[in-house]
């Protein structure tokens, strides 16, 4: 029987793991794919809590999170596209310009 | 013609608006200006007389005639100090009764003379320059005009401003000369000081009375005297304090003698014949509230006394032609003040009227010297002008006869005048104050005795024996260009910083061979020899119009002047009146020491023997000569105790607050938030990796903050 600890298990590891990714990480497009982790950890978490509760509104933000992260693929791709355009790499260590 | 008293104004004013905002900026000819001048002067003293003949042929003299113009402050119902309701509007109305209508004559007539002699005063100066000029004193008509003729306080405030604002613009006319500005202001800047007095005494009037109206005012002061009683003192104290600045009286007359620093018709006119005078106008049109307020009255009449005495001894030892003029005014301000003080308002407006005539003769005769000698100011550098300029010789002559007090001449008759109302204040115990007003007394004629000292000391250093002037002094006196005007600013500037009893050394004598220079000497053109004519006439006859009852042994009255005021201006009368004896005894003796003082001067500055014995007299009493020669060290005791303290107290809110304090919390917060930013910069490395743990661990502690 799957209850809803395996769902919630299964989406702290996907969270951890893209948390984890996002900070040892240097390649800007792995670090996209750990945040595309990270929301489809969150996501599972509302469908679980959905269908446990019986509540509707948690495949709201389900669907909701999906546009989200489509729109923020679409935008961090660009960013890259930008990036290697400015300084022909993907490394974030040689991109700081922004330092204070 | 007395319903359109407001054209009497008006007509100077357009002509300084017309002279100032066209003719000035479109660089008009001196012709055009003059001719727009003339006419603003000209067509008010026409106006002025129509009105004053309407008025008196139509209502009469003892009549007051109140021409509305408009509404000028209609402020409302105000609660006064006892608490009723008192509806406060201000009309800008004008006022016609018999003190206004003396002023305004001789203000228009000896105006009108002064503008003429000023086209051939001004004639070197540049055509911009000259039209300013005109400009400027038509204003001063303007204003003056408004003063005499407004019929309530503020309207006359407004007057008294502007006369004050185009006494400052005149004074400071010179404006590229530093000095000039710097007497520009002081003599502003001392107004100022009489003025704020002025302005508390209005508000007080609109607290206690509910109005500025002065027949209202009046109205109510003799309804209910005693209600008003412990009001009256202080409204003419402090009106006091503004007529005291604007009449160069004791301890604001610093500002007069510097003066001197403006072209010598504007000394005429503003500072001897008609502005000075506002203060004792001012205090004879309030001569109800003054006379409801003994004490007040003594104050006035101490301080015209004491100011008498005082400034005649300063002008003893003045070298500065004119600076001797000017010390002059200032004692005989005093004496108006001394007599007004005395309760003899009539008396006070009549010296008023006299002094106008021969104070502006004896200053257009100054400038007329002035013109002659190149600009050359110092009495000491110059002498024998008699037979060069005979007419200003005569007309200075008669004029000084005038104000040294020698019977038939105008200044005899007002100023005996005086003396006979103070010492009858004195003996008939005036508010129970004889003995106050008997010592007064005794100044006056101490001062009057100074006076004909030092003005014929005048005459004979400027006309009597030969001339000492430098022969390139002289040789510029004979073209009155812009090179005369440079050296009577440079002559003025140095005669400004005191000066000694004495010529200014013999050997200057040998230096400057008189027949090299004597043929440069010329009278001066018609257009300023016309003026000193007629107001030397005037000097000999205008004290015909008040012959005291005295001086026709009663049998008689020939007082047409005081007649003429009784209405408006009644005296504050003693119950006993000196015996006609006395009266007579008080006439030889004024007389008498007028012609001791012509004696004294006579026989220290005229002759082979000049000079000798002052020299001497100086050498033994060092100490009293150094004094008077820097006139007491009072511009000195001024500097002292406020300009410098002030000065200190203005660097202090300048270096101590305004840099320290206001600028110092300013950049200090600036430097702070410099630093911070310096440090908090090294946040953000431009790693995105840092941002990215940041923000893990800013969620991790809102998780855990949300949890725990």
């Amino acid at each position: 029987m799957i209850t809803i600890t395996h769902y919630l298990a299964l989406s702290l590891v996907l969270f951890t793991l893209g948390v984890v990714g996002m900070v040892i990480r240097r390649n800007f497009i792995t670090l996209l794919m750990c945040v595309e982790l990270i929301i489809n950890g969150a996501t599972i978490n509302f469908i679980a809590y959905a269908r446990h509760l019986g509540d509707v509104t948690g495949q709201v933000f389900a669907v909701f999170l999906i546009t989200i992260a489509a729109a923020e693929a679409a935008i961090g791709l660009g960013i890259i596209v930008a990036l290697v355009r400015l300084k022909q790499t993907v490394q974030l260590d040689q991109a700081n310009v922004m330092r204070g | 013609m007395k319903d359109l008293l407001w054209l009497v104004p008006l007509f100077p004013l357009l002509g300084a608006m017309v002279n100032g905002l066209i003719g000035h900026r479109r660089g008009w000819s001196h012709h055009a200006s003059a001719r727009v001048a003339l006419a603003g002067a000209g067509l008010a003293l026409l106006a002025g007389l129509g009105a004053i003949a309407d008025w008196a042929t139509t209502v009469g003299t003892h009549s007051v005639h109140v021409n509305r113009v408009f509404t000028w402050i209609p402020a409302g119902l105000a609660t006064t100090a006892d608490g009723l309701l008192a509806d406060v509007t201000v009309e800008f109305a004008l006022r016609l009764d018999a003190l206004s209508a003396v002023m305004l004559f001789f203000v228009t007539f000896v105006g009108f003379l002064i503008h003429v002699y000023s086209v051939g005063y001004m004639h070197g100066e540049s055509a911009p320059a000259f039209a300013r000029y005109f400009a400027y004193l038509n204003l001063f008509m303007f204003a003056m005009l408004t003063l005499i003729l407004g019929a309530n306080l503020l309207v006359l405030f407004v007057g008294w401003e502007g006369v004050g604002l185009c006494s400052y613009l005149l004074i400071g006319f010179y404006f590229e000369k530093d000095w000039c500005a710097a007497a520009g202001k002081k003599a502003f800047i001392v107004n100022r000081i009489g003025d704020f007095g002025f302005l508390l005494a209005i508000f007080w009037a609109i607290k206690v009375f509910g109005t500025v109206d002065i027949a209202t005012m009046q109205a109510l002061l003799a309804a209910e005297p005693a209600k008003y009683a412990s009001a009256v003192t202080p409204i003419a104290l402090l009106l006091f304090v503004g007529a005291v600045g604007k009449s160069a009286q004791l301890p604001l007359y610093v500002w007069l003698p510097d003066a001197m620093a403006g072209p010598t018709p504007v000394s005429a006119l503003i500072h001897a014949a008609t502005m000075v005078t506002a203060g004792v106008y001012m205090v004879a049109r309030c001569n109800f509230i003054y006379a409801a307020a003994p004490e007040a009255m003594l104050v006035v009449a101490i301080v015209g006394g004491v100011t008498a005495l005082f400034a005649a001894t300063i002008g003893v030892a003045q070298n500065d032609i004119k600076k001797v003029l000017a010390y002059s005014t200032v004692s005989q301000l005093g004496y108006m003040f001394l007599a007004a003080g005395s309760g003899a308002f009539a008396a006070a407006i009549f010296h008023v009227f006299t002094h106008a005539f021969f104070k502006a003769c004896l200053f257009l005769g100054a400038g007329s010297v002035i013109h002659a000698c190149g600009g050359e100011q110092d009495m000491r550098k110059m002498g024998g002008l008699k037979k060069y300029m005979p007419v200003t010789y005569w007309t200075f002559m008669v004029a000084t006869l005038a104000l040294a007090g020698i019977p038939i001449f105008a200044g005899f008759f007002s100023k005996d005048e005086i003396l006979a109302k103070v010492f009858a204040a004195g003996t008939g115990n005036l508010h129970g104050y004889g003995s106050i007003y008997l010592a007064l007394w005794g100044m006056a004629v101490v001062g009057a005795f100074i006076t004909a000292f030092y003005m014929f000391r005048a005459v004979y250093m400027t006309f009597h024996g030969e001339y000492r002037g430098a022969p390139e002094a002289a040789h510029h006196g004979g073209g009155h260009g812009k090179e005369g005007r440079e050296a009577e600013l440079a002559s003025a500037e140095r005669g400004g910083h005191g000066g000694a009893f004495v010529p200014a050394g013999g050997e200057e004598r040998h230096d400057a061979p008189p027949h090299q220079t004597e043929h440069h000497l010329h009278e001066s053109p018609p257009s300023m020899i016309w003026p000193l004519r007629i107001l030397g006439v005037g000097s000999v006859l205008a004290g015909l119009v008040g012959v005291s009852k005295v001086m026709t042994f009663h049998l008689v009255d020939l007082n047409w002047f005081e007649h003429f005021l009784h209405g408006v201006a009644p005296a504050v009368e003693v119950a006993h009146h000196p015996s006609l004896a006395v009266e007579w005894a008080l006439i030889v003796l004024s007389v008498g020491v007028a012609l001791a003082g012509i004696a004294l001067a006579r026989s220290f500055y005229y002759g082979p023997q000049a000079f000798t014995k002052p020299q001497r007299l100086a050498q033994r009493l060092p100490a009293l000569y150094r004094a008077v020669a820097n006139k007491y060290y009072v511009d000195e005791l001024y500097e002292a105790i406020i300009v410098r303290p002030l000065v200190a107290l203005a660097r202090f809110t300048w270096k101590g607050i305004d840099t320290v304090a206001i600028d110092g919390t300013l950049n200090a917060s600036a430097f702070f938030t410099e630093i911070a930013g310096d440090v908090l910069r090294f946040v953000q490395t431009g790693n995105v990796r840092n941002y990215a743990l940041m923000v893990l661990l800013g969620a991790v502690a809102a998780a855990l903050w949300l949890l725990v």
